[in-house]
């Protein structure tokens, strides 16, 4: 092995190559060439599968969009095509997800702070972090079971607060995970300070670190509020639908992915129209939450 | 000054004790502590009360039906005196498992190729923004991906793929295109839903795996390229053997999503109970069964049943995810 490699050192010093180390050097410079052209295609193959998706929202989205979308509520089905709108959806989803965030960012953002700042060297934190992971990929079909079984069956029907709960326990796992990793950024020289002042490590905590992670606990929510707001396996069995417009938090509500759900899979083209338009309102509302809350969290870190 | 500080320290907690306002202190951090202690207490408890609520709630079907549960494929919700409706979950799993394992077929190679070409190949002027595609595609919900299956994917494949296919396997009954259509139905397929369910476990394989490929030390990488390893080399020696434990835990965590995926594939699945006979045959998931039938579960041996069918999901999804965190460590996302 050596001696072939001083071989054609030596020869390719004196200009001449051997033709079997040409050959080797053109066979691995071809499989090299190979091997980025199969990457790229990867990554092309990923940036088309996006690019027709986002062009299939948005040429059947904004076709069916009109300005009677927001102001009527959904149609019974057989109605003529551009009749009906979304409003009862519309504003069931942001009551829902709004009733949802305040418990999940309350619950994850103590939770996080607990495990970041209580959490070092205790066993119970280790098993706690692990099972919130476990959780963050959890199927939310299956927290949908669980909060029907918890809430809905006690109750005698699916309400709004039901369904909150079930978006909350989907997304409290994702605000527990960013609150501690940005608590963690925090350097150590900022918590000895404040208890050098002679604050206590809750003080501490509240009035410093919260302070100087705000950026990132914004992000936290909001890339929680990404992935609550177009999650629709937990909402079939808990808010139970609704075809009329209620602010009741204890009856039945529409929603937006609830809508998809049922709209879609009909055979009535009004219904499907309104599904696109639907499904184009909610992946606007959960891109833009993601495109914010990553660029919020570039430049707190830049800094 | 340091005999000040050496007095201030020692003064420290005769002080807290003396002030009340700092005994106030003391109480507000100790009921903040236990707020949050309470806040992490909840999360744990959510996981075992999801994990108690499915098992209490299935194991009326599971008693009932014993071992036939996981082994028939039988699903006749509508019972007769003659004939007494009965579950059998083997189908739904195994679609569940089919489904899960094809995507990842597709999954896997590409999301190497994402994180390689982000790591290595890419041009600094365009990262940014295939960074930014990878998860805006992340970012899509569920339920869109299922409206785009349905209205367009299934669409153009039963078109483009499946009628070509089922002229070629009626010029020649017995060939490879024959066996490949057994039982082939419409767009809305195992196969299908699996090419949906690909491309929505990619961008979180491919992220973990380029965080994976940027952890593997510089030094190393350019030791490689200092004896003369072309990048493929590099790449296929060095760096995937570097990551290789914690790359089986990225995978099974793409797995672990594929496995409990709801809205996209019962928009697309096809949703038929029976044993799948091919890869273009309708069928459906665990996930699917659910979604589809809860709502309108005729009694209570259903209703039973489909929690049952919950559990079992929740055990495999479980180990699955609980495999990948510990492969994968707790640095990583």
């Amino acid at each position: 092995m050596a001696t072939t490699e001083t071989l054609t050192a030596k020869n390719l010093a004196a200009g001449q190559l051997p033709g079997s180390a040409v050959d080797r050097y053109a066979r691995r410079k071809l499989i090299n060439y190979i091997f980025v052209g199969l990457t790229s295609i990867a990554t092309a193959v990923a940036i088309t599968a996006l690019v027709m998706i986002l062009y299939s929202l948005v040429a059947k989205g904004f076709s069916g969009l009109n300005l009677t979308v927001f102001t009527v509520d959904t149609p019974a089905g057989g109605e003529d095509l551009g009749s009906g709108g979304l409003r009862n959806a519309i504003v069931g989803s942001l009551m829902i997800c709004a009733m949802g965030m305040l418990l999940a960012v309350s619950i994850g953002i103590m939770a996080g702070t607990w495990l970041a700042e209580y959490g070092d060297g205790n066993k119970l934190a280790t098993i706690v972090r692990f099972l919130n992971d476990v959780l963050l990929s959890a199927p939310s079909i299956l927290i949908g079971l669980f909060a029907y079984e918890l809430f809905v069956v006690p109750f005698h029907g699916g309400s709004a607060i039901a369904g909150a709960i079930a978006l909350a326990i989907v997304t409290t796992p994702v605000v527990t995970r960013t609150t501690e990793d940005i608590l963690r950024l925090q350097s150590s020289q900022l918590r000895e300070a404040g208890v050098a002042l002679g604050a206590g490590k809750g003080l501490v905590i509240r009035s410093i670190i919260w302070r100087a992670s705000r950026t990132g606990l914004v992000t936290g929510g909001l890339l929680g509020f990404a992935r609550m707001s177009g999650e629709t396996a937990p909402l079939l069995f808990t808010t139970a639908g609704n075809q009329f417009f209620s602010m009741n938090v204890t009856q039945p509500i529409a929603s937006l992915p609830y809508t998809i759900a049922n709209f879609a899979l009909s055979a009535d083209d009004n219904w499907r129209r309104l599904a696109w338009v639907a499904s184009l309102l909610i992946a606007a509302a959960v891109l833009s939450a993601n495109i914010i809350g990553r660029h919020l969290a570039r430049g707190s870190q830049n800094k | 000054m340091a005999d000040a500080a050496v007095s201030l320290v020692q003064a420290g907690p005769q002080r807290i004790e003396d002030s009340p306002g700092a005994s106030s202190t003391g109480r507000k951090d100790a009921i903040f502590h236990g707020l949050c202690f309470s806040a992490a207490m909840v999360l744990m408890a959510t996981l075992a009360g999801l994990l108690i609520s499915l098992a209490v709630g299935g194991w009326p079907a599971i008693s009932h039906f014993g071992l036939q549960f996981f082994t028939s494929s039988e699903w006749n919700p509508s019972g007769t005196p003659d004939h007494p409706e009965f579950y059998g979950a083997a189908g739904p799993i195994v679609g569940t498992l089919i489904t899960a394992l094809v995507a990842m077929l597709f999954a896997l190679p590409l999301a190497i190729g994402i994180a390689v070409f982000l790591v290595e190949f890419c041009p600094k002027s365009i990262e940014h923004w295939v960074a930014i595609a990878v998860e805006l595609l992340a970012g899509i919900p569920s339920i869109v991906y299922g409206m785009w299956g349905l209205f367009v994917l299934a669409p153009w494949f039963e078109e483009h793929v499946m009628t070509p296919l089922r002229l070629v396997a009626m010029d020649h009954p017995g060939g490879f295109a024959d066996h490949l259509m057994t039982g082939a139905s419409s767009g809305s397929n195992i196969f299908t839903a699996s090419i949906i369910l690909a491309i929505m476990v990619l961008p979180f394989i491919a992220t973990v795996f380029r965080e994976l490929l940027l952890s593997v030390p510089t030094h190393v990488r350019e030791a490689s390229y200092g004896m003369g390893c072309t990048p493929f080399e590099v790449v296929a020696n060095i760096m995937l053997p570097y990551i290789r434990k914690s790359a089986v835990g990225a995978a099974m965590l793409g797995l672990g999503r594929a496995l409990g995926e709801t809205m996209a594939v019962t928009f697309i699945i096809g949703n038929s109970h029976a044993f799948p006979k091919g890869v273009f045959d309708s069928g459906s998931t665990i996930a699917s069964t659910i979604a589809n039938e809860f709502a309108e579960a005729t009694g209570d041996l259903h209703t039973s049943a489909l929690i049952a069918l919950g559990f079992v999901l929740f055990v495999i999804t479980f180990s699955v995810l609980a495999a990948a965190r510990l492969l994968l460590g707790q640095e990583t996302q």
